[in-house]
């Protein structure tokens, strides 16, 4: 069980939070294409290594924030709020 | 074996003073206080424990630890019996039953003949084997009775157990030499430290040399406790960490048994991590080494040391290890005879105590004696002729195996060592390191000082060695079994799950080269011991019989946990009704003193009816459903969900969360709508009432409530942050008691409710906030039934006293209680959508005719694009539709298959609500139904549990098609 850092609550253990997948996918609009849909809706990189992802803090403050996390070693590397982009250069 | 009880002041672990006997198998054991359950049946010359899991031969105990393969016992009676458990980890305590597990047919009845039929017809993959030819069947009932060990409880386990979580700077992991002074230096850097112990006792390796007044080892182990204690570190001792977690997680299990709970489990979080947890010893591998008396060396040093019990009375040491030579010291000055050591290599690194006769180059190539043995046959591994030595016991010391299991299940990767024969850590983990002899450092000052340097933050590589030269290859030659002149006997590597080197060998002729294939295919360290102490000479065999060093063949995957565990431990408590408590409607206890018959519902107890005399739950849901029909009937709602929005942006938020549009809606206002998932699939439903400007008020299905609230939560922050808008679950702060029938109004009106609030002044779908009795009430004109409803939404303290009063002024007209079986009847009966009942994962809104006026609105709400995915414009899709009983007397079941072939055949749509319906006199169903809009009036055949049916395809609502009694 990992220990996530909320920026808002601080250091606590993972099942207080709630995985949301990975972060900043962008909505298509309506008027895509089927296949630019489909990508949205069913595909995803599944990175070994970095991966910018977002969490909620649940059973907490109950806010969505961002993270870098190495899916090898669940280093996390970045916390990031919710809506801003990822930091460059991230060194976990 | 003949083990007995040393003189005062032998044994540092028990005290004498302090008497205690348990029952064992029926025989009378005494010991003392400190004793383990092993260490006093040893001590009373009991040897033979138990028999074995697949051949039955008889087993005895064989390590002094958690490592133990054989000494298994069953602990207690009744619902107190803890299956299989190890001898050699049970404090042995007053008055407690000890029984053999696995006993079959008898512990006493030797049955080595059958045995040797049963050990050639059951090789390596016997099981894959039998399950494929000829037939499992025909083994199952003989396998089932002879396999196995313990015998479970017989009821629910009475012991308590409780968890406790704690946060340390640093937790260092066992308490031998090397980990106290890790935990001594980083105390005295200034770290905060836990320092857990399995044993009872501190000491580990160091504790068991003290018999041996040359090792100086008691003064060492004093000074080191003395310091620890001193330097603040706190002990838990009794304490075995099963697993290690993500980012520095252990949990540990701690046997307590003082009264209050009889097993801890410690979830400990730390910044650091230091690994102490020794090693375990390799045993030599020869014939027959599986009887009772063939025991780990260090286990007959430590039963002497810690317990003053001598193992045996005659002792021969088998080894290919230097520590074999400081066993046979330990045993000399305890006054135990050595009869002799025997040593597969050609040079020893250490002298033998004075008197014990040394064969070098030499191995054991027979163990006489079934259950306890009487001789051993020694031979040059050259050759020549073969010898017989008297002994009732012997000491097997093969090398040493670092404890990796911790450090490989936090992602640690291993290196073989060749000049011991052992894997040790590779690199530290980040977090995470090793020192002592569970990182390959056995020579004490030099582990001393790395550990030091450790628990001070300034690590180093560890020093691994210390053993001298330990050979990989620890059986003997071809040309020492041959001096026999008969075939040997089997040469056990996994002693619980009954593998033999000659099963290596199969494994390895029928090319199974990868690691983790043998283990399954063998069954190899898959008992509950792990393979603790027979992986590595698993390994080093299937090296040797492909080639290969054991470097390239690799070790299996350690998992936890590092021993069995109760499962009551992990649950901690949370069992029976704790394991998921039910939530409790404010109005309880009025439902029970009306007889409510409670049942859960998405995780809340409600009255699923309220039956009358020995009335069934089904007749008596009809019942009150027609009586909401004819009269008026009385309902608690309160798991209803409940979520407030308010904000500038509430409107347009809502447009966006939902398939209808809630922006139009005026105050006062309310209106039904229907959530999808973003791939169009249906989510949750329910009503939405503005209650002003900026704020609504939204109804979920009691279930889903959770779910809503989380998704509004995430659109909400990370796709419309830019929406000013407050989400608010209120599902407990209300209570909701919802009258309905065609004399709601008139009970409402008799119960002091304002005229205002009658049906002409307050229109279907409108939502108030009135003050009644001086509560401030919301309340709804809606109706899950089709009636005249009203739906009385109120802080959820006075619901009881509402539904009181209720129950008083509705004498006068017959007013009655129902419950959800009923709503069910009645909702049916309408034709009214229920979630997860009538719809699945797969349910898009135009299934269930729920389409209209999407293409007309404005918002791209949540799913909609996915509406016009191919699959969902399907002409084939299923639809929801009416059924009636081609007969209107037969009920169609839920579940029933709507077929258009004899099954097995793909099917056209299956029943997903079932209701007789009182007021309309017949059975009514829901189903869904490919292309089901356009099959009205259709005759189809429905085909459920080897019957079939036939209905009528119908349009819904069955009742009142045109809402007329909405109005009462
Ligand atoms: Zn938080």
């Amino acid at each position: 069980m990992m220990q996530l850092q909320c920026p808002w609550c601080g250091r606590r253990p993972e099942n207080e939070f709630h995985c949301g997948g990975t972060t900043a996918i962008v909505r298509p609009p309506i008027d895509c294409s089927d296949e630019v849909w489909g990508n949205y809706l069913f595909f995803r990189k599944n990175p070994k290594g970095l991966h910018a992802e977002r969490w909620r803090h649940t059973f907490g403050c109950g806010q969505w924030f961002n993270i870098v996390r190495d899916t090898v070693t669940h280093e996390v590397g970045a916390v990031y709020g919710i809506t801003e982009a990822q930091p460059r250069a991230v060194d976990p | 074996m003949s083990g007995y009880r040393l003189a005062a002041p032998h044994g540092a672990w028990i005290d004498r003073s302090r008497a205690l006997r348990f029952d064992f198998n029926g025989v009378d054991v005494k010991g003392f206080a400190g004793d383990t359950v092993a260490s006093a049946l040893l001590g009373q010359g009991i040897g033979h424990i138990g028999r074995s899991f697949k051949l039955h031969r008889p087993r005895g105990i064989f390590s002094c630890g958690l490592e133990e393969p054989t000494g298994l016992v069953d602990i207690g009676v009744g619902r107190y019996r803890t299956p299989n458990t190890r001898a050699t980890d049970i404090a042995a305590a007053d008055g407690m039953t000890a029984k053999t597990g696995n006993a079959w047919p008898s512990l006493g009845l030797d049955l080595a003949a059958i045995n040797n039929k049963f050990a050639a017809l059951m090789p390596a993959g016997f099981y894959y084997k039998t399950f494929m030819w000829p037939d499992w069947h025909l083994f199952e009932p003989a396998i089932r009775r002879m396999a196995g060990l313990g015998v479970a409880a017989d009821g629910p386990d009475p012991d308590r157990y409780d968890e406790v979580s704690q946060q340390v700077e640093v937790l260092v992991i066992g308490a031998g030499a090397a980990g106290m002074q890790a935990a001594l230096s980083a105390a005295q850097s200034g770290r905060q430290v836990l320092l857990l112990d399995s044993g009872p006792r501190p000491g580990g390796w160091l504790a068991s040399q003290s018999l041996r007044s040359e090792a100086n080892s008691q003064q060492r182990l004093d000074e080191l406790t003395r310091l620890v204690a001193a330097a603040g570190v706190s002990l838990r001792v009794n304490c075995t960490v099963l697993g290690l977690y993500d980012h520095q997680l252990a949990v540990a299990l701690e046997t307590v048994n003082d009264g209050t709970v009889r097993e801890r489990l410690w979830k400990i979080r730390a910044e650091r991590i230091i690994l102490a947890t020794g090693a375990i010893e390799r045993p030599m591998l020869f014939p027959d080494n599986d009887r009772p008396g063939v025991m780990l060396a260090s286990a007959v040093e430590r039963y002497a040391t810690h317990f003053g019990v001598a193992c045996g009375k005659r002792i021969v040491i088998s080894t290919a290890c230097d520590s074999g030579y400081d066993v046979a010291a330990s045993l000399n000055a305890a006054g135990i005879e050595v009869a002799a050591i025997v040593d597969s290599r050609e040079t020893n690194g250490r002298a033998a105590p004075m008197g014990v006769k040394v064969f070098l180059d030499s191995s054991i190539v027979a163990v006489s004696g079934s259950r306890a043995i009487n001789s051993v046959t020694v031979a040059a591994n050259r050759g020549g002729d073969a010898q017989a030595i008297a002994a009732d016991c012997v000491a097997s010391a093969g090398g040493w195996t670092p404890a990796v299991n911790l450090h490989s299940m936090a992602g640690g990767k291993l290196r073989w060592n060749d000049v011991a024969s052992m894997f040790v850590p590779d690199l530290p983990l980040k977090g995470i390191e090793s020192v002592g002899a569970c990182a390959g450092a056995f020579e004490l000052e030099l582990a001393l000082e790395h550990a030091d340097a450790t628990g001070r933050g300034n690590a180093t590589p560890a020093p691994v060695g210390g053993l001298g030269i330990v050979p990989a290859r620890n059986t003997p030659t071809l040309a020492a079994l041959s001096t026999l002149g008969r075939r040997p006997g089997k040469i056990f590597v996994d002693l619980q799950n009954d593998v033999s080197a000659d099963d290596v060998e199969l494994a390895a002729r029928e090319n199974y080269r990868s690691v983790e294939h043998l283990k399954r295919y063998t069954t190899m360290g898959m008992a509950t011991d792990q393979g603790k102490t027979s992986n590595i000479n698993a390994l080093v065999l299937m090296g040797e019989l492909t080639e290969r060093k054991p470097a390239e063949v690799g070790t299996t995957k350690f998992r936890p946990p590092v021993k069995p565990v109760t499962l009551n431990a992990l649950a901690a408590g949370r069992t029976g009704e704790r394991y998921r408590p039910l939530k409790r409607m404010p109005g309880h206890a009025w439902h029970e003193t009306h007889g409510g018959l409670f049942e859960e519902f998405g995780g809340w107890l409600r009255p699923a009816a309220y039956c009358q005399n020995s009335e069934e739950v089904i007749p008596a849901a009809e019942r009150e459903a027609l009586h909401v029909r004819t009269h008026v009937g009385i309902f608690e709602g309160s798991p209803l969900g409940k979520i407030e929005i308010y904000g500038p942006d509430a409107a347009a938020f809502l447009d966006l969360m939902y398939v209808g549009t809630m922006s139009t809606l005026a105050i006062g206002q309310a209106r039904y709508g229907l959530l999808l998932r973003e791939d169009g699939v249906i989510f949750d439903d329910g009503i939405v009432a503005r209650l002003g400007e900026q704020h609504f008020w939204i109804n979920t299905t009691s279930g889903g409530v959770d779910r809503v609230a989380l998704a509004f939560e995430e659109w909400q922050q990370c796709e419309y942050a830019n929406h000013r808008v407050l989400i608010t679950p209120v599902t407990s702060s209300w209570g909701n008691v919802t009258v309905s029938g065609p004399k709601a109004w008139k009970l409402l009106a008799a119960a002091g409710f304002d005229e205002s609030l009658a049906p002409p002044n307050m229109k279907h779908m409108t939502m108030r906030e009135v003050a009644y009795g001086g509560v401030k009430i919301r309340l709804m004109r809606a109706s899950f039934s089709g009636e005249l409803g009203y739906e009385i939404n109120l802080p959820a303290l006075h619901t009881q006293s509402l539904l009181q009063r209720l129950s008083e002024v509705g004498r006068e007209f017959d007013a009655k209680p129902y419950g959800i079986e009923a709503l069910m009847v009645l909702r049916t009966e309408k034709g009214f959508l229920h979630l997860g009942a009538d719809t699945d994962g797969t349910t898009l809104p135009g299934d269930v005719g729920m389409d209209r006026g999407i293409a007309k609105k404005a918002a791209n709400f949540v799913g909609r694009r996915s509406l016009l995915r191919p699959v969902a414009l399907d002409a084939d899709r299923m639809q929801l539709v009416g059924l009636l009983p081609a007969d209107r007397t037969s009920r169609l079941p839920t579940g029933a298959h709507i077929v258009t072939k004899n099954p097995p055949a793909p099917i056209d749509g299956f029943v997903t609500s079932s209701a007789y319906s009182g007021v309309l006199g017949m059975p009514v169903a829901l189903a869904m139904l490919k292309r089901g809009f356009a099959r009205i009036g259709e005759t189809v055949t429905l085909y459920h549990l080897g019957r079939t049916l036939r209905a009528e395809v119908v349009k819904t609502p069955f009742f009142d098609p045109k809402g007329e009694r909405l109005e009462g």
